[in-house]
């Protein structure tokens, strides 16, 4: 009977186009040939957050976010300082419930069946949870008792991770001795313990020096694989390197979903050219945008200008020919990549107009 | 449920990991110690004095000693029970742990109760503790012992109350020390609020802390004492609850 649900499941899981299916089919009646019930439900990823809002007395912190994600999917997830990211990350695990709306980790309700839906999740908070008067093998043994890990498995499990996360070495001091690299990296450990399908990282590279930030990356992106990652980080580039799949949410509404790929592919192929001269006129950009592989034109952050060529055309030479003619006074030109940096600043500065 | 041990024995780890714990059991053994001495003295000093033939039945040892000695010791107990429980949920917000016991697959009431149960045997080692002073009355003395095991059931479920108190306290607060005067304030007032009555002639009397203890002292169980501060111990931990379960929904 399982297995006839089980397949009925996946059929109807490859249809993603689909909103509403008939998903779970029990057939577990004490009569064989009855159908106990149909269950019709949204078709739910590993992870649904459906029309989620999320009000602190009048602040609206989350305004009706919905979003899905399915396995092995690494979610970047976007915003400015006090955009609603941490919230929509509690809710997503169940810290705190949302106002409206629901969110399903892998078919559960996670406030219906918090217990089960818990038990999938591994979640970094934004401050590492960490009680500072334990030792750090004991600190892990307390976390994988609550979460339930079996204790046949529990002394294997923690050996791995602790391995994994590179924390062998202090596993018998005292966490509020360690440096903030290693706390970072026991918080990690601390949510993989359970082995969870969907893993919360809340800026997980959070006030690490550089090398411990790329540790940190390689950490994760060594994690994902089958795993359902959702990730909340300032350091754009990390996305990049990361994520398959980005969210920019902005004053609690979503700026922008999208793949990835398709959102680098919007903007590849064409790579915008800084330019910074010593002469400054307004006869530059009109000059500039006459030259014939020139597309768009527009001032940067500090007074250069970010000229953004044809699709497949190098313009490098033309525009440096035109300089020197004129005579601007060459200070600077280079090829800027188009990054999400701009992305994420187009997102954020007009929602906010 | 099975979450009610880890919580339980990690509670009870971190008593011990930082002075705390310590610092309560010596100072709660030192005041005990010498209150049960000046009463001790007392009593011996009374042995002398000629009156004492005359009421020989009234001024035996559980009279002079052992009921004093309780009564110091609840009042002691009110004083640092407050410092045992104010950290219990308050420091779990402080150090950010509260997110990991909210998202793991354990009941809320899992982990109200293992942190009761910590702070319980904390309270357990204090009594045990203060009655090895009793012991030394059993050497040269015969106290009545059925009371002495009644009023130390009588001390446990006091105790017990102001734990449960004290974690309702800590777990509306916003930090320790605001928990502690919470707590303090609570078990003072509860504790006072029919000081001049006794358990049956008014309603305040019955309320009252202390007054249900009176009972245990003098070796008599009475199954409303019980009542009163089971429920007690219930409605602490019941409150503790619903405030940590409403507390996200704000």
């Amino acid at each position: 009977m399982t297995n006839v649900k089980q397949s009925l499941i996946n059929s109807l899981d490859k249809d993603c186009s689909v909103v509403i299916l008939l998903k779970s089919v029990y057939l577990e009646s004490p009569f064989p040939l009855g159908i106990g019930y149909v269950n019709l439900r949204i078709l739910a990823a590993m992870i649904h957050v459906q029309n989620v809002s999320k009000q602190y007395g009048d602040l609206l912190a989350v305004d009706n976010i919905s979003f899905q994600l399915d396995k092995g999917d690494v979610l970047g997830f976007l915003g400015p300082n006090g955009a609603g990211k941490t919230t929509t990350m509690r809710i997503i695990t169940g810290y705190m419930p949302p106002t409206k709306g629901k969110v399903y980790v892998d078919d559960v309700d996670i406030f219906e069946d918090p217990l089960i839906a818990k038990s999938h999740i591994g979640y970094l908070p934004e401050n590492p949870p960490l009680y500072e008067d334990m030792i750090v093998r004991d600190y892990l043994n307390f976390v994988a008792e609550i979460k339930q890990v079996p204790g046949n498995e529990k002394n294997g499990r923690i050996h791995y991770i602790m391995d994994k996360c590179g924390i062998l070495d202090v596993g018998k001091r005292i966490i509020g001795h360690l440096s903030k690299g290693y706390r970072q990296r026991i918080g990690i450990a601390q949510a993989l313990i359970n082995d969870p399908t969907v893993l919360v990282l809340d800026e997980p590279t959070n006030g690490l020096d550089p090398k411990q930030i790329i540790e940190i990356r390689e950490l994760i992106k060594g994690l994902s694989g089958d795993r359902t990652v959702i990730l909340s980080t300032h350091i754009l580039p990390e996305v990049t390197m990361i994520c398959s799949k980005v969210v920019i949410i902005n004053k609690g509404k979503i700026a922008l979903e999208e793949s990835l790929e398709r959102l680098t592919n919007k903007v590849d192929g064409i790579e915008n050219i800084l330019l910074k001269t010593r002469y400054w006129g307004e006869e530059i950009q009109e000059k500039i945008i006459s030259l014939p592989n020139v597309s768009d034109i527009r001032l940067g952050l500090s007074n250069e200008l970010i000229i953004q060529p044809k699709k497949g055309t190098d313009i490098r030479e033309e525009l440096s020919e035109l300089i020197m003619q004129n005579e601007w006074g060459l200070l600077e030109m280079r090829p800027v990549a188009h990054n999400l940096e701009e992305i994420f600043l187009r997102v954020i500065s007009s929602e906010g107009d | 449920m099975n979450a009610v041990y880890p919580i339980f024995k990690r509670e009870l780890r971190s008593y011990f990991a930082s002075p705390l714990a310590y610092v309560i059991l010596v100072v709660f053994q030192i005041i005990s110690a010498r209150f049960f001495f000046l009463y001790l003295q007392g009593f011996l000093h009374l042995q002398f004095d000629p009156s004492f033939q005359l009421h020989r039945g009234e001024l035996n040892l559980n009279n002079l000693v052992v009921l004093p000695y309780f009564g110091t010791i609840s009042i002691v107990l009110l004083l640092i029970i407050p410092l045992i429980t104010m950290r219990l949920i308050a420091d779990e917000r402080k150090s950010y742990t509260a997110e990991l016991l909210f998202t793991s697959p354990i009941k809320l009431r899992s982990i109200v109760l293992g942190k009761f149960l910590a702070a319980l045997v904390l309270l357990i080692i204090m009594l045990l503790l203060s009655s090895l002073n009793l012991f030394v009355l059993t050497v040269h003395g015969n106290p009545d012992m059925g009371a002495v095991f009644s009023g130390y059931l009588g001390l446990l479920l006091l105790g017990a109350s102001f734990l449960s108190i004290g974690i309702f306290a800590s777990s509306i607060a916003g930090n320790q020390l605001v928990a502690a005067v919470i707590t303090f304030g609570i078990l003072l007032l509860l504790w006072l609020v029919g000081a001049l009555s006794d358990t049956e002639s008014s309603i305040l009397g019955y309320i009252s802390l202390i007054n249900h203890f009176e009972n245990f002292g003098k070796g008599i169980i009475e199954l409303k004492d019980l009542a009163y501060y089971l429920s007690l111990i219930y409605i602490g931990l019941f409150l503790a609850h619903t405030a940590l379960d409403s507390e996200r929904w704000r």
